[in-house]
């Protein structure tokens, strides 16, 4: 080592200019809640309960998702329209319980790649938190998405920007 | 009775408010410190520190004082009770004794007096200092040693050592210092500043032995091994908890501040306002124009801390060890020879 760097301090000068210009540069930390970092389009989120453009309810019941479920996450219990009902099922067998337990779910998506209904999809929300364990399991109501003629702007946002996929229909 | 008469009460009552004011001012600045430390690192490491407490995260050290007083007092189970909880009160005694004569302002008009803003102005300002540096030491070593583990002793022997190897220097630096003010009373050195130059011009090599001896007296890094120490292993204050922990770590805060005070009456002119001329304002502006010009520099040195806390990695202890006795006394007393020799030269 020379004279100069034997003496330590303008190595130590040296070091402080570069810590101090750290202070003008652009700091990567997102102050969560106020900004959220983008997800990407494919994100598995929670699971939403889809519509068709009427506002009827997709999901017949047929248990494909249950069945693919590998955590076994999904229950649901099936019930038959009544003549009064149309405007509100898509077709005549509707799931009258459909409780998915997010405890359970690993967010593995495969029950949206087995509903032939377009009916369940994941979206980009993460699911939030909870005092009980109980409250964890979600029913119906809590999943559906909006109405989209009772509250267009509330389906809109929650639809996102998905990509619709194609219905099986018999 | 009649001993109440002779008492000069006005007077008493000036000091008493005074004290209690610097008191508290110094509690406040060491909690802002504590603050200012997790944003300045925050900000040299590239991200933001605490903002959720309170506008811009200005509510935290109340939220970590608080804390503090939330846990649980843990006292180990064993003989001397009464030194352990000693040491982190003389810890405090000691960081908040020497606030004591430190000018902070010029005089200030109230009520017809002329209140100096200055609790002690003893003619022997700077030794008393020293002396009560020497006692800080104390307080680790009583910490170390009531805490019945044999890491917190070995911690607190190191620390200790360090003390009182720096403190060398320091004295020595300070004597080429007092050659060139001829006064030890810190009033009238900031005194002289006004008139003449800034200590720091005279004495730039002296001052740069100081500082670095105020950064080992602080327990700050580079010389933080009581600290790392404690990280890794234990230290003097591992068997503390809730507010005598708070106590350990805010008297190392109070600390910092008071050299910062110190240093800057030393050497940069402690309430002077470079530039400006006092005497054209009124009393009680001048006062307060002294008292914003001391915090600024207070406040620079403050930052300088915590800039090279961030920078250089530690010392180990060898290293230390060699720092302080092979390199700075003998520079320190070449500083205090070549001192000797100008002002003898410039005499003549």
């Amino acid at each position: 080592m020379n004279f100069w760097e034997k003496l330590y301090l303008p190595a130590i000068l040296k070091g402080m200019v570069i810590t101090f210009s750290h202070i003008f540069k652009k700091k990567p930390t997102i102050n969560y809640p106020e900004k959220q970092r983008p997800f990407s389009p494919v994100f598995r989120g929670l699971h939403i309960l889809n519509r068709d453009e009427e506002g009827r309810e997709n999901c017949t019941a047929c248990g494909l998702c249950a069945l693919s479920c590998p955590a076994e996450a999904i229950t649901m219990e099936s019930a038959e329209a009544q003549p009064g009902e149309e405007h509100l099922y898509r077709e005549e067998k509707y799931a009258a319980k459909y409780e998915i337990n997010m405890l359970r779910c690993i967010f593995c998506g495969l029950c949206e790649e087995a509903c032939p209904k377009d009916a369940i999809y994941l979206s980009e929300t993460f699911a939030p938190a909870e005092y009980q364990r109980k409250q964890f399991i979600y029913n119906k109501q809590e999943l559906l998405i909006p109405h989209p003629i009772e509250n267009p702007e509330a389906y809109k946002k929650a639809l996102g920007n998905r990509v619709k996929r194609e219905v099986v229909k018999h | 009775m009649n001993i109440f008469l002779t008492i000069d009460l006005p007077m008493l009552a000036e000091k008493l408010i005074l004290i209690v004011l610097v008191v508290s001012v110094s509690l406040v600045v060491a909690m802002y410190t504590t603050f200012a430390e997790r944003k300045v690192a925050a900000i040299l490491q590239d991200r933001s520190g605490p903002n959720r407490a309170g506008p811009f995260g200005l509510l935290q050290p109340l939220a970590d004082g608080i804390k503090l007083f939330f846990k649980e007092e843990i006292i180990p189970n064993f003989s001397s009770k009464f030194l352990f909880i000693l040491g982190p009160a003389l810890a405090m005694i000691t960081a908040l004794m020497t606030s004591a004569v430190i000018p902070w302002g010029d005089k200030v008009h109230f009520f017809g007096r002329d209140v100096s803003l200055q609790i002690a102005d003893i003619n022997i300002g700077i030794l008393y200092v020293f002396g009560v540096l020497s006692m800080g030491v104390y307080g680790i070593m009583i910490g170390g040693w009531a805490s019945n583990n044999k890491y917190s002793l070995l911690g607190a022997l190191r620390a200790a050592s360090q003390i009182i190897s720096y403190e060398l220097a320091m004295g020595i630096s300070l004597i080429a210092l007092l050659m060139v003010t001829g006064t030890l009373s810190l009033k009238e050195m900031v005194l002289q500043q006004q008139h003449g130059h800034w200590n720091f011009i005279y004495q730039p090599l002296g001052f740069l032995i100081f500082l670095i001896c105020a950064f080992a007296e602080c327990n700050r890094t580079p010389f933080d091994l009581p600290e790392a120490e404690n990280e890794l292993i234990g230290g003097y204050h591992t068997e503390y908890s809730s507010m005598k922990l708070g106590f350990y770590l805010f008297a190392e805060y109070i600390n910092m501040f008071i050299s910062s005070a110190i240093m800057a009456t030393l050497f940069f002119g402690g309430y002077d306002m470079p530039f400006v001329n006092e005497a054209n304002f009124a009393p009680n502006i001048a006062a307060l124009i002294g008292i914003a010009a001391l915090m600024i520099k207070v406040v620079f040195f403050l930052f300088l801390f915590m800039w090279v806390r961030w920078t250089i990695p530690r010392f180990r202890y060898d290293q230390l060890m060699h720092l302080g006795w092979r390199i700075l006394i003998p520079l320190a007393l070449f500083n205090m020879l070549v001192t000797g020799g100008v002002i003898l030269y410039l005499h003549k």
